[in-house]
């Protein structure tokens, strides 16, 4: 239990997503022009990281690993393939339920409810999940059963969420400053992160 | 049929300056910024992206009459991934060193943006040759800005190029001298910045063409 809520608080404060690994760069600079969308997209994308993890880390733990289907075979290098097939159907089957369940919701998620499945965060989470598989019992990183992976994706997706609506609600208020030109829009937003990266980086002595 | 006619030029030069991807059309962030804190790892990682986008955009367009509209983005995305399957297979098998150092960011050029937005508003419509000299383009105009940050990151980070010392010894002020690497330069967060003054100068040069 307090490795889970350790792994929770790290993958908010000093392995997030944006800020230590620049995952979901693309809609994270898309999205965030306005807070109301940014928190839609970061909600979608932390429902999505829980539900992919366990199931990519079950697939990872019982199907891929080394003699698992066959004696003496490791699959492990189909994991790319496996894993974009997973993120792909579990994309569509939350379109599917959240139109089903909330019209309003999948109104104003539009196009980005679908993108979610090539969002790089949800790939990257997968990945550092099997990653962290494989590391020491006493790291503070590792993952060893189906609890840690729940607290990894919600703290990741958290982290996320945190990042997206920060950088919304800074950006609504640049609308009214005078920036130069050729620095306009994506510059300004990349030196804006650069500076809030480096306020985060400040957690990296965390320790619970 | 030219090699090279004048729309198949333009395929290919045009995303290495007016069409960058990742300065202009904001594409294939993510990896830009993460492995960029060494030249080596940079100019890998530009050439791995350069290969399987042109691959990738081959496939595609030789593919692209017989894929069904409705399931294309299922159909690019395998495709992808096995191409990256392969490049990550032959990089842990040549250069392993720099592929710890890659870590994951092999496996997530599969949702690199720029392979999905040159599959979709490229390879969709033209034809194979076109369609490599596009992707091997678009590679080329991502790869220069990796290497200018990883230039920037490595020299100034930690005084070295490909890991050769390039400022001399006798400069560091631990030997008497002046000079003291900038420790920031290899935090992730300044690759952010960095990559954002990359976007400003290249907007500001390029102003009058727009």
């Amino acid at each position: 239990m307090g490795h889970m809520l350790e792994l929770f608080v790290r993958s908010i404060f000093v392995d997030n997503m944006i800020f230590a690994f620049f995952l979901g760069m693309c809609s994270y600079l898309a999205v965030s022009k306005n807070v109301k969308t940014a928190l839609g997209l970061g909600v979608a994308v932390t429902f999505v990281l829980l539900v992919t993890v366990p199931v990519d880390y079950l697939l990872q733990t019982k199907v891929l690993g080394p003699d698992c289907v066959v004696e003496g075979v490791d699959l492990s290098f189909l994991a790319f393939i496996l894993f974009i097939a997973v993120i792909a159907g579990m994309v569509q089957l939350v379109e599917m339920i959240v139109e089903r369940f909330s019209p309003s919701l999948y109104a104003s998620l539009g196009i980005f409810l679908p993108l979610i499945a090539v969002n790089c965060a949800i790939m990257g989470a997968s990945l550092f999940m099997q990653q962290r598989i494989g590391m020491e019992e006493t790291n503070v990183q590792y993952i060893g059963g189906i609890g840690d992976c729940v607290a990894y994706a919600l703290g990741s997706g958290i982290g996320w969420l945190l990042a997206i609506v920060g950088l919304a609600a800074i950006r609504e208020k640049m609308a009214y400053t005078d920036v130069p030109k050729p620095l306009q829009g994506l510059g300004i937003t990349f030196i804006t992160v650069g500076l809030m990266a480096m306020a985060f980086m400040c957690f990296s002595g965390l320790n619970i | 049929m030219k090699l090279f006619s004048d729309e198949n030029k333009a395929a290919f030069s045009s995303p290495l300056n007016l069409n960058n991807p990742v300065t202009v059309q904001v594409l294939g962030i993510c990896s830009a910024l993460a492995v960029t804190s060494q030249l080596k790892p940079a100019i890998i990682m530009g050439l791995s992206v350069t290969v399987i986008t042109a691959m990738a955009n081959l496939v595609i367009s030789l593919l692209r009459k017989t894929i069904p509209n409705r399931i294309r983005i299922i159909v690019q995305l395998v495709v992808v991934a096995a191409l990256v399957t392969i490049v990550s297979q032959l990089l842990k098998a040549f250069v392993y060193d720099v592929s710890v150092q890659l870590s994951v960011y092999v496996g997530l050029i599969i949702t690199n943006c720029i392979l999905m937005g040159r599959l979709e508003a490229f390879a969709m419509q033209n034809g194979p040759w076109a369609s490599t000299l596009d992707g091997i383009g678009n590679g080329l105009g991502y790869a220069w800005v990796l290497v200018a940050v990883g230039f920037v990151r490595e020299l100034f980070g930690s005084g070295k190029l490909f890991d050769f010392q390039v400022i001399p010894d006798s400069w560091y002020a631990a030997n008497g001298g002046w000079y003291m690497n900038n420790g920031m330069m290899v935090m992730p967060a300044m690759s952010l910045i960095i990559v954002g003054c990359v976007i400003w100068a290249h907007r500001s040069l390029n102003k009058e063409e727009k």
